[in-house]
């Protein structure tokens, strides 16, 4: 059986566009009753069809966004108070309680480690490449990844 | 006793352009971007669900690995479509064509459901072929 074949193809259209509209919209205040309705579709089924599709109900999806750019952000070294703006919460105590049960530690400790496993890989890369790839491209101890 | 693959590489002619596919189209994570001296850079990238796996982007230049002669052929055949890398999975295959579809990714074939499983194909911007399938399906 083809795609075209597949009747319901158009379903899965307005699905992958109620998607993407979060990807890009989720710094806004997103209703998510407002997508099912531009997506036309009663809010269970537009619900059901979403889980279905990304494992994940539009609200789940939605966290699961914002603690992911949330995350991107604090690699960039951004001031906790102005990540949890950037990404759409209202309040830095909600946003650092979620980030914690979600991703196992705090905001500021993950962009401590973050920060930290960036200076170990500038000081020393090949304790993050496994030897057979070093080796393959001539990348050895001596090497001070400056001047090769 | 062998348990797990951790890393694993695919050639491709440009990191910077692999790293728009990888991340920005596929959805994947950086773990690792090291700068390795002029021209180098070690970068891996992860399926968002499966981040113990490391997919090296490894550039092909001269140098240790590639000869100038062996580089040119194998950059023409990463470019050829010579290489198929493995298979992809996801939750639901036809809304993940749809939406990578969406995203510029090339499909060479769209999904298919053959009497071994369902399947679509598609290339990343190298040339290198993957399968994607649907888990349980």
């Amino acid at each position: 059986m083809e795609l075209m074949d597949y009747p319901k193809v158009y379903l899965y259209r307005r699905i992958v566009k109620a998607k993407l509209f979060i990807d890009d919209n989720y710094a806004d205040a997103i209703e998510l009753d407002h997508i099912a309705d531009e997506a036309f579709f009663s809010k269970y089924h537009f619900i059901r069809l979403f889980k279905k599709a990304y494992g994940k109900t539009p609200h789940q999806y939605l966290t699961y966004v914002r603690i992911e750019k949330s995350k991107l952000l604090l690699k960039e070294e951004m001031a906790i108070s102005e990540v949890c703006y950037a990404v759409g919460f209202d309040s830095i105590s909600s946003f650092t309680g979620l980030f914690k049960r979600v991703v196992g530690q705090t905001p500021s400790a993950y962009q401590q480690s973050w920060i930290s496993k960036q200076l170990e890989i500038k000081t020393t890369p090949l304790k993050h490449i496994p030897n057979c790839f070093a080796e393959m491209n001539g990348w050895t101890k001596k090497s001070n990844f400056q001047e090769v | 006793m062998i348990t797990r693959l951790n890393h694993v590489s695919i050639f491709v002619l440009d990191q910077d352009s692999a790293y728009d596919f990888y991340v920005n189209k596929l959805g994947f994570k950086v773990h690792t971007d090291a700068p390795m001296g002029p021209g180098a850079r070690w970068l891996t990238v992860t399926p968002p669900e499966q981040p113990e796996l490391e997919i090296a982007l490894m550039a092909i230049s001269e140098g240790m690995m590639f000869t100038k002669e062996s580089a040119e052929g194998m950059r023409k055949l990463v470019a050829g479509g010579t290489f198929g890398f493995g298979v992809f999975e996801c939750n639901d295959l036809l809304a993940t064509y749809e939406e990578l579809k969406a995203k510029g990714v090339k499909f060479t074939k769209a999904p298919t459901q053959e009497f071994y499983g369902f399947e679509a194909l598609f290339k990343d911007d190298s040339g290198n072929w993957f399968s994607l399938g649907q888990k349980g399906k």
